[in-house]
């Protein structure tokens, strides 16, 4: 029982893993740049929910319906001060300049967080908070289960966007392959800021979720960047709903080798899973 | 040329020698140390990630192993040299064994490959050894600054002249081949594998002794602490903003990079990294050779002037 309660746990957070993976998916699958500041990313969406909460009494869920906005525009601006000078370079050197410069971000993100908010760990407080189903013995709390089933509609409207929208349909054909994508007349520059804001918006609305269930402090970013790789490692590049699952699996993998192993191990097991994945196909599960 | 380059780097390592014996202000050794241990980090990266061209992220991971044994061995009797060299003969042949499987990443995969491992290790010994390693009443009434300043200016300028010697050798030529392009390194005769775990294995090994140096200088510390992934980012940085692939890129780097923290940290903490992380990006676009790149194109717009 207790078991399947931790499970039941891991599925939750798998949610939001699969929200976080996604926007990185995204990003990297189209503009083939490694963002290893979006943890960083997640942290700020967590922050601006914190401040609409707490300042202008706002509900912590409806606060999306501004931090994803917000986000657009952050991921409008990150692309055009910085990684629309990474993406003219040919691709070996684009992915290793945008882990740089995602890191560099990452840490001047980070000590601005620390100064804004202080180190200090923050929740929200949510008028429904406490409430919790229990079913077949099993209790749910009801805000992780409300993120839950936000985080799938998130996906499945990226999903819905790729799939029907002229735009959506554009960044998939520069995903494939950039240089067809421009002979048929797609502007791919604008495919990649698309794509680039799409994925910040994903993860501010992930910081969000996180913070309502969880709790958003600076120094999440590292854990949730490497959250979201591990996820994309395991789902690999093309499918949003895949990914979603990847999450899945990733929150129900912790969760059982937590049971196993104790609690603080729940880290290292994806860590485990990642490596050996990589190294088992080092370059394959990027790739198609 | 380089006779210069040997004078000035004697007359610095005289300078340095000396100092403890002109002042003996604690805050100004402590500083000169951690100017030291920079050094040796950002130098020691600078092996793998500037002359192999592998982005390591993983390098905390072997300064913290470096400093987890030699921390244990000194404080149960083993002379602290002898406890050093152990320290990097765990760091090299865990390095040299996890290399073999992680060269088969390339460029980004690397790197976020050996951040993964980095992340294992230090979970893993915060899980272990959650509690804090203080040194023995007689090891602290016993303690001098100075020794461990002279063991950090020994060791920092053992990687510098190991960089150095690096840098005009064959061995050196092969790493920067590789770095350039591998395929056709290896088609020109290069082992890229065998050049790449020997860049790794003296790049940890050096972090091993840093790590050892650590181990020997703090008086109590979070045994996962030195595991921190702040260390690689702290070598990344110095050796980026300096000049990676440089001899002398690493130790501008550190020198520039520990003033501005001890000097902002005193009124903000954590500062130095909005400024740094801003510095670095810049640099990573605008200028990637970093300060070094910088001096020599002003050296050659004066030169034109002329």
């Amino acid at each position: 029982m207790i078991l399947a309660q931790q499970l039941l746990l891991g599925v939750l957070i798998g949610g939001l893993y699969g929200l976080a993976a996604a926007g990185l998916s995204l990003v990297f699958g189209v503009m083939r740049v490694l963002d290893v500041a979006h943890g960083e990313l997640i942290m700020l969406g967590g922050y601006g929910t914190f401040w609409l909460v707490t300042l202008l009494g706002v509900d912590p869920f409806l606060a999306l319906g501004l931090v994803i906005p917000g986000a657009l525009a952050l991921g409008v601006a990150l692309y055009w001060g910085l990684f629309a000078f990474v993406v003219r370079a040919d691709e070996a050197t684009r992915v290793k300049n945008s882990l740089l410069i995602g890191f560099g971000l990452a840490l001047a993100l980070h000590a601005l967080a620390v100064r804004l908010w202080t180190a200090d760990e923050r929740s929200v407080p949510t008028p429904y908070g406490g409430a919790v189903f229990t079913v077949a013995g099993l209790s749910i709390p009801a805000v992780r289960l409300l993120s839950l089933v936000l985080a799938f509609a998130l996906i499945l409207s990226l999903q819905l966007l790729l799939t029907r929208w002229r735009w959506g349909k554009a960044i998939r054909a520069t995903a494939e392959d950039w240089q067809a994508a421009l002979l048929t007349g797609i502007d791919v520059r604008r495919a990649y800021l698309l794509a680039f804001a799409l994925g910040t918006a994903l993860a501010g609305a992930a910081g969000t979720l996180v913070t309502i269930g969880y709790a958003v402090s600076p120094s999440i970013g590292l854990e949730w960047t490497l959250k979201a790789l591990i996820v994309v490692v395991l789902a690999g590049l093309g499918s949003m709903p895949g990914t979603f699952v990847g999450g899945l699996v990733l929150g129900v993998a912790e969760a059982a080798s937590a049971a196993a192993f104790g609690g603080p191990y729940r880290e290292v097991v994806g860590l485990v899973i990642f490596v050996v994945v990589l190294v088992v196909r080092p370059r394959g599960l990027f790739g198609r | 040329m380089r006779r210069r380059w040997a004078a000035v780097s004697a007359v610095a390592l005289g300078a340095l020698a000396l100092l403890p014996l002109a002042t003996p202000r604690e805050d100004i050794l402590n500083f000169v140390f951690l100017v030291l241990l920079g050094i040796t980090l950002a130098e020691s990266w600078n092996i793998v990630a500037g002359y192999a061209g592998q982005v390591n992220l993983g390098h905390a991971a072997f300064f913290g192993l470096g400093a987890l044994l030699t921390r244990r061995l000194w404080t149960t009797g083993t002379p602290i040299v002898a406890a050093m060299l152990a320290g990097a003969v765990l760091a090299t042949g865990f390095a040299v064994v996890i290399g073999v499987a992680a060269f088969r990443l390339r460029g980004a995969y690397f790197a976020i490959g050996t951040l993964a491992l980095g992340e294992i290790l230090r979970t893993t010994v915060s899980n272990v050894l959650p509690e804090i390693s203080t040194l023995p009443a007689a090891s602290i009434a016993a303690y001098r600054l100075t020794d461990r300043y002279y063991a950090a200016l020994v060791l920092a300028a053992v990687t510098v002249a190991a960089v150095a010697a690096l840098a005009s050798s064959r061995l050196g030529l092969g790493m920067r081949a590789i770095r350039e392009d591998e395929e056709a390194a290896a088609a020109s005769g290069v082992g890229a594998l065998r050049l790449k775990l020997a860049a790794l294995a003296l790049s940890t090994g050096l972090a091993g002794l840093a790590g050892g140096l650590f181990a020997y200088y703090h008086i109590s510390y979070y045994a996962s602490h030195p595991f921190g992934p702040q260390w690689t980012f702290d070598a990344l940085l110095m050796t980026y903003i300096g000049g990676v692939g440089t001899l002398h890129g690493p130790l501008l780097g550190a020198v520039l990079y520990v003033v501005l923290k001890e000097y902002l940290a005193v009124r903000w903490v954590d500062l130095h990294l909005l400024i740094f992380g801003a510095l670095f990006v810049a640099i990573v676009l605008l200028l990637p050779g970093g300060l070094v790149q910088a001096a020599a194109r002003v050296r050659r717009l004066l030169r034109r002037r002329r």
